[in-house]
């Protein structure tokens, strides 16, 4: 199985790449990709040079433009697709129907990887996107038990890659627009989930309070520990009672369950982050590649490292950690 | 731009009635001034009162009534029993089904079947519009989300380029906005989704999610989460139609519905109420995707 690392920047491509990432994903710096940060993401420039550094390593990058293009916007993605065939990248991840046709045509020699975004939660949706636009690979919505996983990998027309650990959608992704009802910006338009510029706190005799577009989302006591204010993961009154009403502030973990994943012909796991430093990056990828690397000699025997879950523990949403949709209960 | 009439459509009841309420529903219906209905249970696999038999039932009514008759594929699909379930809505052999997903897409375009394509389909561009109308696409509906401004300059290009399927926009009810393989309902009632006991069925109209402040942010349906509060487009019709809209698509609740399709009729003939002397149902409106502003906005010409 292969290790996918998330690249924000130049430092956490290379620190990336250093740990052992067998792959690193990057963006443009622009609405093209999900993950549109101030200051995040890469110059043609810098792109160039994070492509030389992991090839000169043996490693692949893969280029995110898993936004969808807006109407007044085509030739803005269809730029990025462009653009990034002439970098000369592994592979495209993509999300929109329009733009896989695009770059089907324009590159038929690029590789096609379906974005989480593009929403393919079955054998029959990859097989859609497989006859349509010859996709190579599709990265998993986190929205799937591992039996569900499981059915759907035996009947895969393409490579799976899944989430291994980071920030934790519940909702399946390219399908969620929670953020723009509340901020006007979305990850399908503008790359981005509950963004910074629509945060705001305040500390109030209640508790410091944090706000998404006006909108309370927590209020926290002196005792708790403060944490963004992704719009899913607030606390909200329901019938009465007050309580994180969809998800608690808590990251995905999937160390566990690698032997099952592994056993099921999963490509990739993928590591959540391009928003993270490059110190997050490193020490997340640092874990996950000792993980990969004992697995392979061993598959039937192994256990994830204590001192690995604690680490992985410590660079966590709310220091907790879940199995999320793979596992039954959690739904 | 256009002299064609705006038509307008019931979307599918997304929310988890009794067999009788359905029943009663459409009854009532037949006789509502909509051209097209949407049917069937488009958010939740577990909810089983009704049966593909009891939707083609309904649908042969009100197609007889000479309602145009469309049926919703379930827009999350995760297990091998939703593929089953799926694949017999779309061999119905009756109805055109609007696809909610890729899944749909497959079974639809292996088929050679027309279809609709849903909102969650995520059509934001005439590109995605073009491939699939070359694929049996007959109508597409634009993403919640999308702005008038947007959609001007997608109907424009879509005309343009000679791309001139109908268009259906979400123009009353709570707006789909996000589903997820947990159930909201049922955490609420502290079961697991496995074991649910339908508790959605106690909500006809979903479960207000309120902030601390007691502002209703979002309403929760099962696995499905929707706006807390209600879209409405009455203001908008005629500027829709200017745009070339085919159909206001208007989402069922089980409250007040016959007034809400009069009040949609009116608009689109011209027959505005000023700016609001009573709201339509008790619920907080909202227009603010439309104007491009955060879906919860209220414009302020139309707000009350």
């Amino acid at each position: 199985m292969q290790l996918v690392c998330p690249a924000g920047n130049l430092p956490a491509l290379k620190r990336a790449v250093d740990e052992g990432a067998d792959a690193v994903y990057f963006g443009f710096r622009n609405a093209t990709n999900a993950r549109q940060f101030a200051g995040l993401n890469f110059s043609d420039r810098r792109a160039r040079q994070g492509i030389d550094y992991a090839r000169g390593r043996g490693r692949r990058v893969f280029c995110a433009i898993n936004t969808y293009p807006q109407p007044d916007g085509w030739a803005q993605w269809t730029r990025a697709v462009d653009q990034a065939a002439e970098l000369g990248v592994d592979a495209l991840i993509l999300a929109d129907m329009g733009l896989l046709e695009y770059a089907a045509r324009r590159h038929p020699e690029l590789p096609r990887h379906l974005s989480v975004q593009g929403s393919a939660t079955s054998h029959q949706a990859l097989r859609f996107y497989h006859d349509h636009f010859g996709i190579q690979r599709a990265v998993l919505p986190r929205v799937l038990s591992i039996t569900q996983v499981r059915d759907l990998a035996k009947q895969s027309p393409v490579e799976l890659e899944v989430f291994a650990f980071g920030s934790l959608c519940i909702m399946a992704e390219g399908r969620c627009y929670l953020s723009s009802y509340l901020t006007g910006e979305s990850p399908n338009t503008r790359g981005v989930c509950s963004p910074a510029a629509h945060v705001r706190w305040e500390q109030t005799p209640a508790g410091l309070e944090s706000r998404l577009g006006g909108v309370l989302i927590d209020r926290y006591g002196e005792e708790e520990r403060a944490g963004y204010p992704t719009l899913c993961k607030g606390r909200f009154d329901v019938a009465g009672e007050t309580y994180h009403a969809i998800e608690e502030p808590t990251s995905l973990n999937t160390l566990e369950l690698l032997p099952e994943l592994d056993e099921l012909g999963i490509s990739a796991v993928k590591i959540e982050g391009r928003q993270r430093s490059p110190a997050y990056v490193s020490r997340v990828a640092g874990i996950w590649r000792q993980a990969l690397d004992r697995l392979a000699r061993d598959p039937a025997r192994f256990r994830p490292d204590p001192s690995w879950l604690a680490g992985l523990g410590e660079l966590s949403e709310g220091a907790t950690t879940t199995l999320g949709a793979y596992e039954r209960r959690w739904k | 731009m256009t002299d064609t009439p705006l038509q307008l459509s019931l979307g599918p009841v997304l929310f988890y009635w009794t067999r009788e309420d359905y029943a009663a529903f459409y009854r009532e219906a037949a006789d509502w001034p909509v051209e097209a209905v949407t049917l069937g249970e488009s958010v939740c696999s577990r909810r089983r009162d009704m049966k593909l038999d009891d939707w083609l039932g309904i649908g042969r009514e009100l197609a007889q009534g000479g309602k145009r008759v469309t049926l919703a594929s379930q827009t999350l699909i995760e297990s091998e029993a939703d593929l089953r379930d799926l694949r017999k809505l779309c061999d119905n052999g009756e109805f055109v089904v609007e696809a909610n997903d890729q899944s749909a897409l497959q079974f639809l375009t292996a088929a050679g079947l027309p279809f609709v394509g849903g909102a969650a389909l995520n059509l934001y561009n005439r590109q995605a519009i073009a491939l699939l109308a070359r694929a049996g696409l007959q109508a597409w509906q634009a993403p919640v989300e999308m702005s008038r401004e947007a959609l001007a300059t997608l109907l424009d290009d879509c005309r343009t380029q000679g791309v001139t399927l109908p268009c259906e926009v979400f123009a009353y009810g709570h707006l789909p906005l996000a589903w997820s393989s947990r159930c909201f309902t049922a955490r609420r009632h502290q079961r697991p989704k496995d074991r649910c006991r339908f508790v959605c069925q106690k909500y006809p109209e979903g479960l207000a999610l309120r902030s601390q402040e007691a502002r209703e942010v979002f309403t929760l349906n099962g696995i499905q989460t929707l706006s807390g509060a209600c879209q409405d487009l009455r203001h908008a019709l005629p500027d829709m139609q200017a745009l070339g809209v085919a159909t206001a698509r208007l989402s069922p609740r089980a409250r007040g519905m016959a007034e809400i399709v009069a009040a949609f009729d009116a608009a689109r003939h011209g027959r505005l109420p000023a700016p609001d002397p009573l709201a339509l149902v008790d619920a907080t409106l909202c227009d603010g995707y439309w104007h491009g502003r955060p879906g919860m906005d209220h414009h302020p010409e139309t707000a009350p």
